[in-house]
């Protein structure tokens, strides 16, 4: 047996075509895109813009279906899945991060953690050991009772990082993580991610502009018109 | 519990504009609330007139009087247990803004028939055995600060000349609807001083009031007392005093059934004003409302969110216009007790306030909840960059 040589892939993706609608025509934006992610794998995801890499990354994260095709994630194929089962996937497999943090700005740094395990059925002591333990991963310990409003853009992502990995989630999606930072920030949040796969196995797929970014990732796949070309990391 | 928590931390975050809409919800609720009240009151004075009194007037209009000679006929007339009468004064105390109802009235037979109107024994019998007496409804002698043995003055407008009366009583409403400002003096007194003034206006009466022995009589005894004075020279109209009243003040219910129209569309335009705001806020919102279902909170979670957020700034603004309602009122009562000597908001107004205040918050979060449950995340997602 080798499969250590070649461990199993935790996202199978089998082609999967999607297309929207604008008005009366269609509009195709992925075409049979079949590709497999392994576990501990950061992915980076490149190509121009319009190319349909969010739509890639919101297929994978469940919050968006596909018009033909299937995704299969750690044994569950979660294009069979309705909505309310795939809400519960989400919340139990998947943590999200987005260019513009997306924190809740009338709570504060833990709360906006703690958001997550609110659908989980941990105690409130259980809770703010699991928020202080994530908040102290991305070290804003000190940072606990601020608002968005009162943290710069890195901090904030780091914030949003931690609500990612506070219910210690299989996979990570980040949509152009840095996007929206400087390069101090940005080189911050791209060693932590870092951190999250050599440190605690997480596996990571990114969508990025930032070729330094992509340097991070141990593998960089290019989209172009909807169609997947490979490439090495 | 962190639900309630959003709503809240949500509702106070654009704090200029959830106040302007409390204000808004607070003043239409006020706005309702009075304008409910003056209809209500209005109704109960109607009810509170008496349906086994009639009202006997003359038949061309009220201004027209009737002999005082007709009082002895109309007690012949089967079915009557007593008659009195009354004129309309319509003085003036120092100001026009004095303003408070007046009459000369016979004033034995007058009072006994108004068991509405409490005076103490001595007090009573003080008034009838002065002829320049008069009795004060409560809110009027406090309005004024008078007390048992004041002289007060009324400059006469239908009867020239300065009046001066000496308070002899002062009455409370058995009810919390009975007029407690009107003034009665001596019909005797006005009498003698018109015959010596202008003698042509001397031994008339405005109104007879007839007090029934059963009160299903009243249509016969006022069919028998209308024919006895037919083709005489003042006819008579005799009617029970709630139809007096209604007749009296028909086009007033017109004013009434508008006002309670307005009282409406007062509820319905804050409802729209709501509802705009409710929706800006929660197209501002989506991306939020999107994060959070991508968390995995479900269309429920966010729409208790929306939802709560609407009812409570309405709630707020229903409570703070119930809170001023009271204030208002009492203003009302002693700023403008010449036409609200009662304003009293009944409890069943207070239910229709919140009532109200909770419609506007429902109806101005079903759009904004329903776009934000049913958002879908993709969409809501995109709407950020
Ligand atoms: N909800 C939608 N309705 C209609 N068209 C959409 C929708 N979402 C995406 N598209 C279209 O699909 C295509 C791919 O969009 P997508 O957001 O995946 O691109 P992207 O590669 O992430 O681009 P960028 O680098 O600018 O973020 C675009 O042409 C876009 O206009
Ligand atoms: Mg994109």
């Amino acid at each position: 047996m080798d499969t250590a040589v070649t461990p199993s892939p935790i996202v199978s993706v089998r082609n999967v075509s999607k297309s929207y609608r604008r008005g009366s025509q269609t509009v195709p934006v992925l075409e049979d895109i079949s590709f497999d992610i392994a576990v501990g794998e950061f992915l980076a995801l490149m190509g121009p813009s319009g190319s349909g890499k969010s739509t890639l990354l919101n297929l994978i994260a469940g919050i968006d279906q596909v018009d033909s095709g299937t995704i299969t994630i750690g044994g569950v194929e979660i294009t069979t899945l309705a909505e309310a089962e795939l809400a519960a996937w989400r919340a139990a497999h998947v943590g999200f991060i987005f260019q513009f943090y997306n924190l809740m700005p009338v709570l504060t740094a833990f709360e906006n953690v703690e958001l997550p395990l609110l659908l989980t059925g941990l105690s409130r002591r259980e809770r703010r050991e699991h928020v202080e333990m994530a908040l102290s991963l991305v070290n804003l310990s000190d940072r606990m009772d601020h608002y968005p409003s009162q943290l710069s853009g890195g901090q904030q992502q780091r914030v949003a990082i931690a609500r990612a990995v506070v219910t210690d989630p299989d996979i990570l999606v980040a949509d152009e993580p840095t996007g929206d930072l400087d390069r101090v920030s940005a080189g911050e949040i791209l060693s932590l991610m870092d951190r999250l796969v050599h440190g605690f196995g997480k596996t990571i797929i990114m969508v990025t502009h930032d070729p330094k970014a992509a340097e991070k990732a141990h593998m960089i796949r290019h989209l172009e018109k909807g169609i997947l070309a490979d490439g090495g990391g | 519990m962190f639900i309630l928590k959003l709503i809240l931390r949500n509702a106070f975050r654009h704090k200029l504009r959830t106040i302007l809409t409390i204000v808004g919800v607070a003043v239409a609720v006020l706005a309702f609330g009075l304008l409910r009240t003056l209809v209500d009151l209005w109704y109960a004075g109607v009810e509170a007139s008496s349906a086994s009194r009639l009202v006997t007037r003359n038949a061309i209009s009220l201004v027209f009087p009737l002999p005082i000679s007709y009082k002895d006929r109309i007690r012949q007339v089967a079915g009557v247990k007593e008659v009195s009468w009354g004129n309309w004064f319509g003085g003036i105390y120092r100001e026009e803004k004095n303003f408070f109802p007046n009459f000369a009235i016979e004033p034995k037979g007058y009072l006994e028939m108004y068991p509405e109107y409490i005076i103490p024994d001595d007090q009573r019998s003080a008034f009838i055995h002065d002829r320049r007496g008069c009795v004060v409804g409560r809110k009027t002698a406090e309005r004024f600060g008078w007390k048992t043995g004041d002289t007060v003055t009324l400059r006469g407008t239908i009867f020239p000349g300065q009046w001066a009366f000496v308070i002899r009583g002062i009455y409370r409403g058995a009810r919390k609807n009975t007029d407690e400002t009107q003034l009665f003096f001596h019909w005797e007194y006005l009498n003698e001083t018109v015959k010596k003034t202008i003698p042509r206006r001397a031994d008339q009466v405005g109104f007879y009031l007839i007090e029934l022995k059963k009160p299903e009589e009243a249509a016969e005894v006022s069919l028998a007392v209308d024919a006895l004075f037919r083709n005489s020279l003042a006819e008579t109209l005799t009617e029970t005093e709630k139809a007096f009243q209604l007749s009296f003040v028909s086009m007033t219910e017109a004013i009434m059934i508008a006002i309670k129209i307005v009282s409406y569309v007062v509820i319905v335009i804050i409802m729209v004003v709501a509802a705009n705001t409710m929706a800006m806020t929660a197209r501002e919102r989506i991306a939020e409302y999107a994060t959070l279902k991508t968390l995995g909170f479900g269309a429920l979670h966010i729409g208790c969110v929306v939802f709560g957020e609407s009812l409570v700034i309405s709630l707020a603004g229903g409570v703070l216009g119930v809170i001023l309602t009271f204030p208002a009122a009492h203003w009302i009562e002693t700023e403008l007790s010449q036409f609200f000597p009662v304003f009293t908001v009944a409890p069943l107004t207070i239910w229709l306030d919140l009532a109200a205040a909770v419609t506007v918050g429902l109806v101005a979060g079903i759009f904004p909840t329903w776009r934000g449950s049913t958002i879908r995340i993709a969409d809501g997602l995109r709407r950020i960059g």
